[in-house]
């Protein structure tokens, strides 16, 4: 196969534009990023700087790959990363467009890698359950009823891509963190923070200056482990309930909201 | 192998306590030294890594109150490649009543490790595993459960009790995200400082203890110094030396090799673990092989074609031309022989010329029979997705035509060596998870991976870092020591070197060329011809990468090439080494397999009166002539047998 | 106790008051709906429901008290509505636009996976909003859309001309047109307005996704397709003086 490159590269200085790269020897069988690496190859071998972009486990699980791939987060087919994208999803002759994920929060690096600690932060102001080591009961002490746990497993399944803000026309975080919000939410053990956790961590994420949802659902149909829109509305009641019941910010988004005032 | 090529070098001791072994680590912990609360935060902890073992430790360590660094080389900790462990975790619950105990998961470990781990270390994974359950169920970690609701288990990697804990497909994520939770509350809390996109590049001994590294910042370039009062590794295998591997493609051996070169033992680096059921290599192009779950394995059946390059389509071959070779060879186990069995058939008969699919490297596991057998429907509940990952990277559909499998390097039990403690023998170094050379011996079982990243971070190192810092004082030491300028300087200028070289040659051209070597001479079957030639080609390769590799760019920016650089330059070190200990070993244990070591039947035959011992390489300033430290394993609990699979 | 100012501070509190003035603004919808059809018994039944609406609560409200209270918690529902919109939207686009290829396109290329509704909120929100300004102007003040020939009759004395204003008013057919079209921006605004209000709330999830885009069809065309038959009664002929 042979294909053109539409590729967006920027410096460190922040100026970017694209730049037309031909791939001339593509194999069908090649992953996305497969094909990048040869180019990648080529580009040295001729003295030119090789394009950056974010990968790690390359089989669609560690949500480090990105790339904006013909105008769709992890490019043309539903369920998978660009990682576990091949190349015969395209075809011979093909122009492709790749571009980093667009949004405040994620400052771009360099070409196509951003950074993505806003996430990080968020998982830090309250995506957790507060327990130390060494203090858990038996782990059957509980008990989870089995569709609580499926849900749970369901919304944790993110992997922290951004494909979702990325997608999202307002630039919103809010499938990520009503997936964290839902995952810990679903289980007797994340209970006793599940008012608390939701304000801090909607307070972080508003303070990283993330967009507000308008229901739309681009995040979901790109979201390459499928999370549903419905982790929103459990982080919307959430946060209802939170407001309801005249919770303040605490920890990091409280941290956060003070400095933010000076 | 004639001693010629190795220094001799001490006997080692592992710091075992003494007693009854169920007793020991109890006892251990009653005899520990502890850190007064109110002085912890004098207190520095440097821990590199941030998967299971390492994440773990670090938020561990941060809830006892010392002020913990954690470093990685991941724009999250959330990536590190504990992430990707599909299969489970074990743990000695009996929750299903079906004869489990901390005492058969200890055996099964030891024997399955094939008798080369040191029991002790084992009995402590064995009875930790219990409580790593109840740590990850109430950090939340969404494990299967019941109708009842109580937690649901599965048999794993032959096993004949059920004690794998698992989160659908995705335990390894699910126990990583566990751990970066905790880990991120401690950074909220204060207690842990995160250094994302950073590499560690060296190690700093002063006074011949561990005291900081240097890193590098992958974003801006910045090289620095950091001080600590203790040095944790959680870094990972070095799979990668093979360039295809299941590995993710960062990972790397630079922080293990560069302790190594700073005093550190590398043990027993010849033990990789391959795993049979992977799909095979499409290209010159591929950059990483994609496990399927060995699951596969209960209703396909693998086959090649019995004549030499038969290159017809698999469903016009006829049943009597297909050679059934695993149920043929071993008919109790057939398709089910452990994972080294079955990829060592699988790469005999692909060396006999049958393989199949591209370059012949391949087998087919075929369904139809199964299929046959218990229709399409109930095949597509048990294995969907499996299927559909499948297509999605071959483009072939495997409910029509039959999968094709090969193996791929998935684990290495070698590392740097560690006692008891978990601590090297560069005292206030500690060594964690696949990182360290400790609880698998020469192999390890399905689902132990993710119980023993976690038992060193969460159970053990917490106790036995407190112990080694309780014994000394914080000395408010800073970066100016001349052994960190000297490292400092050290690092810089490889980087410089790298950057300056502008040869003919890509870095991973280098490192695909290695990992071939490797594969060839030094993976599935290894034998002396075959490590010789290797040992002979690695340090010319070595040499013509210092002379004509070509990296671009600068360092003040982020340069994925000079990452790599980096990491190759290392590997092409370690690959060495990797041989050498294969070489002096000519027995054949775990997953390491001598041709010159073999039964009738062509089975591993291991040398208990020869190699019962960890091989513990010390570095001498000459690669090609390393220093052979042992520690002798002695079993008092696990008697040594030898496995059989007919 | 100042936490409930969360509603006021957070985004998804600021959708909150979107999806509570929404749903009062709907009602109202509803409600102006059922009154519009009483044009279809006459000038006599269709003044006396613009007189009762002043007489509204009689004899607990005096005249026109509850009605102000009815226009005064529409008013704020609509100021809420927009002012939320208004906001969410800057924090949108700053959002969104930062790192993107110019000042007004984020990405060179981008593909839309979903359905076109939700893309039309704003925009519909913003024609929805010119119409209820002409709406006013046109019905309530009659300062447009009326003519020598075709006077606008403003109350006099408790005596009310709704019936013939309405029915002036729509026989002008742009007039008519206009509001047949604004009804249509309406349609989409609410299609995905009313599912949107059960999703803030928190009240959807997986199983009741369908059920609550049911309701959102439901309302939308009890709302919709009667307001757009009335200016084609008028202009039909089947209302008429």
């Amino acid at each position: 196969m042979k294909l053109t490159l539409n590729v967006w590269r920027q410096k460190k200085d922040g100026t970017g534009a694209f730049k037309t790269y031909q791939a001339p020897h593509v194999s069908p069988d090649m992953s996305f990023l497969e094909m990048l690496d040869v180019v990648n190859e080529d580009l040295i071998l001729k003295g030119e700087d090789p394009i950056a972009f974010d990968h790690d486990c390359r089989e669609g699980i560690c949500g480090m790959c990105s790339l904006m791939i013909n105008g769709v987060a992890h490019g043309p087919n539903q369920g998978v990363t660009t990682c576990q994208l091949h190349m015969r999803s395209f075809k011979d002759g093909d122009t492709i467009t790749i571009e980093p994920w667009r949004a405040q929060p994620f400052p771009v690096i360099k070409d196509l890698a951003v950074d993505r600690a806003a996430f990080d932060r968020i998982i830090q102001a309250g995506g957790f359950i507060s327990v130390s080591t060494g203090s858990a009961p038996d782990a059957n002490a509980v008990q989870v009823p089995k569709p609580a746990a499926d849900s749970a497993m369901d919304a944790a399944a993110c992997i922290g891509c951004g494909a979702c803000v990325a997608a999202c026309p307002n630039a919103s975080a809010m499938l990520f963190v009503g997936a964290k919000i839902a995952h810990l939410g679903f289980l007797p053990q994340g209970q006793a923070e599940r008012s608390q956790r939701a304000l801090n961590m909607v307070t972080q994420m508003d303070a990283e200056g993330f967009g507000s949802c308008t229901n739309i659902g681009e995040c979901s149909a790109v979201c390459p482990k499928e999370i549903k829109l419905d982790v929103i509305a459990r982080m919307n009641r959430d946060l209802i309930v939170a407001s309801l019941k005249g919770l303040e910010p605490t920890g990091l988004a409280a941290k956060t909201l003070e400095q933010k005032k000076k | 192998m004639s001693d010629s090529k190795t220094v001799p070098g001490r006997i080692l001791d592992g710091k075992v306590p003494s007693g009854p072994i169920e007793q020991r680590w109890d006892k251990h912990r009653f005899d520990m030294k502890l850190v007064n609360p109110a002085n912890r935060r004098r207190y520095t902890v440097i821990v590199v890594g941030s998967g299971l073992a390492g994440g773990a430790a670090a938020a561990t360590l941060g809830e006892l109150g010392y002020n913990v660094k954690c470093f990685f080389y991941q724009d999250s900790a959330r990536r590190a490649h504990s992430i990707a462990a599909q299969g489970g975790i074990n743990a000695a619950k009996n929750y299903r009543n079906d004869g489990d105990s901390i005492f058969r998961l200890f055996y099964d470990t030891v024997k399955g490790g094939d008798f080369r781990a040191r029991e002790s270390n084992v009995y402590r994974l064995a009875q930790v595993s219990v409580n790593i359950i109840d740590q990850c169920v109430a950090q939340g970690v969404p494990f299967a459960r019941e109708y009842g609701g109580y937690l649901d288990n599965r048999s794993f990697g032959g096993a004949q009790v059920s004690r794998t804990f698992y989160a659908r497909g995705q335990t390894g994520q699910q126990l990583l995200i566990g751990a970066y939770q905790a880990l991120s509350r401690q950074v909220a809390a204060g207690t842990v400082k995160l250094f994302p996109r950073t590499e560690m590049l060296d190690l700093v001994v002063v006074d011949g203890r561990a005291r900081g590294i240097i890193t590098r910042d992958m974003v801006t370039g910045k090289v620095e110094r950091h001080v600590a009062d203790a040095v944790v590794l959680g870094t990972g295998g070095y799979g990668n030396v093979f360039y295809l591997s299941t590995n993710a493609k960062g990972c790397n051996t630079t922080a293990t090799w560069r302790a190594h070169r700073r005093g550190a033992f590398f043990a027993n680096p010849c033990y990789t673990q391959i795993h049979p059921t992977c799909i095979p290599v499409t290209g010159d192009h591929q950059s990483k092989l994609t496990l399927m779950s060995e699951s596969l394995r209960n209703d396909g059946r693998i086959w090649v074609p019995k004549k030499k390059g038969d290159t017809r389509a698999p469903q016009s071959i006829p049943e009597s031309e297909r050679d059934y070779y695993l149920e043929n060879r071993y008919p109790s186990f057939g398709n089910l022989v452990p994972r080294d069995v079955a990829s060592r058939n699988a790469k005999q008969v692909c060396d006999d010329g049958r393989g199949v699919g591209p370059g012949g490297l391949g087998v087919y596991l075929d369904f139809s029979d199964a299929i046959k057998r218990l229709g399409k429907k109930v095949i597509a509940e048990r294995y969907g997705n499996l299927f559909d990952m499948y297509k999605q990277i071959t483009g072939e559909d495997p409910y029509e035509v039959p999968m094709r499998i090969y193996p791929a390097i998935h684990y290495t039990m070698g590392g740097l060596w560690v006692d008891y403690n978990l601590q090297s023998n560069i005292p206030g170094l500690f060594v964690a998870g696949e990182a360290n050379f400790s609880d698998h011996g020469a192999n390890r079982l399905g689902a132990s991976a993710l119980m023993q990243g976690l038992a060193d971070g969460y159970f053990v190192l917490p106790y036995t870092l407190s112990n080694f810092l309780a014994q000394i004082k914080p000395d408010g030491m800073g970066t100016d020591r001349a052994e960190f300028a000297q490292a400092e300087a050290e690092v810089t200028g490889r980087i410089k070197k790298l950057l300056s070289l502008n040869g003919k040659r890509t870095v991973d051209s280098f490192h695909r060329e290695l990992g071939k070597l490797m594969w060839d001479e030094c993976g599935m079957a290894r034998n002396d011809a075959g490590l010789r030639k290797a040992l002979a080609r690695i340090p010319a390769l070595r040499e013509e990468f210092w002379q004509n590799v070509k990296v671009l760019g600068a360092n003040e920016e982020m340069n994925q090439s000079l990452e790599k650089a980096g990491r190759v330059a290392d590997f092409l070190e370690l690959a060495e080494l990797l041989c050498t200990d294969a070489l002096n070993r000519t027995e054949s244990c775990g997953g390491h397999f001598r041709e010159e070591s073999q039964t009738e039947e062509g089975e591993a035959k291991r040398d208990d009166a020869s190699f019962s011992y960890v091989a513990a390489w010390g570095y001498t300033g000459n690669l090609a002539k390393p220093e052979l430290n042992k520690e002798p394993l002695t079993f008092e609990y696990v008697h040594p047998s030898q496995r059989s699979y007919k | 106790m100042t936490g409930v100012l969360t509603l006021y501070r957070s985004s998804i509190g600021k959708k909150v008051i979107m999806a509570v003035t929404g749903i009062v603004l709907v009602s109202f919808l509803v409600v102006h709906m059922y009154g519009n059809t009483k044009m279809f018994y006459g000038a006599e039944t269709f003044n006396a429901y613009a007189a009762g609406l002043r007489d509204l609560g009689h004899p607990v409200f005096g005249y026109e008290h509850l009605l102000w209270v009815m226009r005064i918690v529409l008013v704020a529902s609509a100021v809420g509505h927009i002012w939320s919109a208004m906001a969410l939207t800057g924090q949108s686009q700053k959002s969104a636009y930062a790192n993107g290829v110019g000042k007004a396109k984020r990405y060179a290329q981008k593909q839309r996976r979903t359905g076109y509704a939700a893309y039309t909120m704003r925009y519909g929100g913003i024609v929805i909003f010119l119409f209820i300004v002409y709406h006013l102007l046109h019905f309530t003040f009659g300062v447009v859309g009326y003519g020598p020939g075709r006077e606008y009759i403003a109350e006099k004395h408790g005596e009310f001309n709704a019936y013939s204003n309405v029915v002036l008013g729509f026989q002008v057919w742009p007039v008519s047109f206009f509001y047949i079209l604004a009804m249509g921006f309406l349609g989409f605004h609410l299609f995905h307005g009313i599912w949107s209000a059960f999703q803030t709330l928190g009240l959807n999830n997986e199983k009741y996704t369908s059920m609550w885009r049911g309701v959102a069809i439901v309302v939308t065309a009890i709302i919709i397709l009667p307001n757009m038959f009335f200016p084609i009664a008028v202009m039909t002929g089947i209302v008429g003086l």
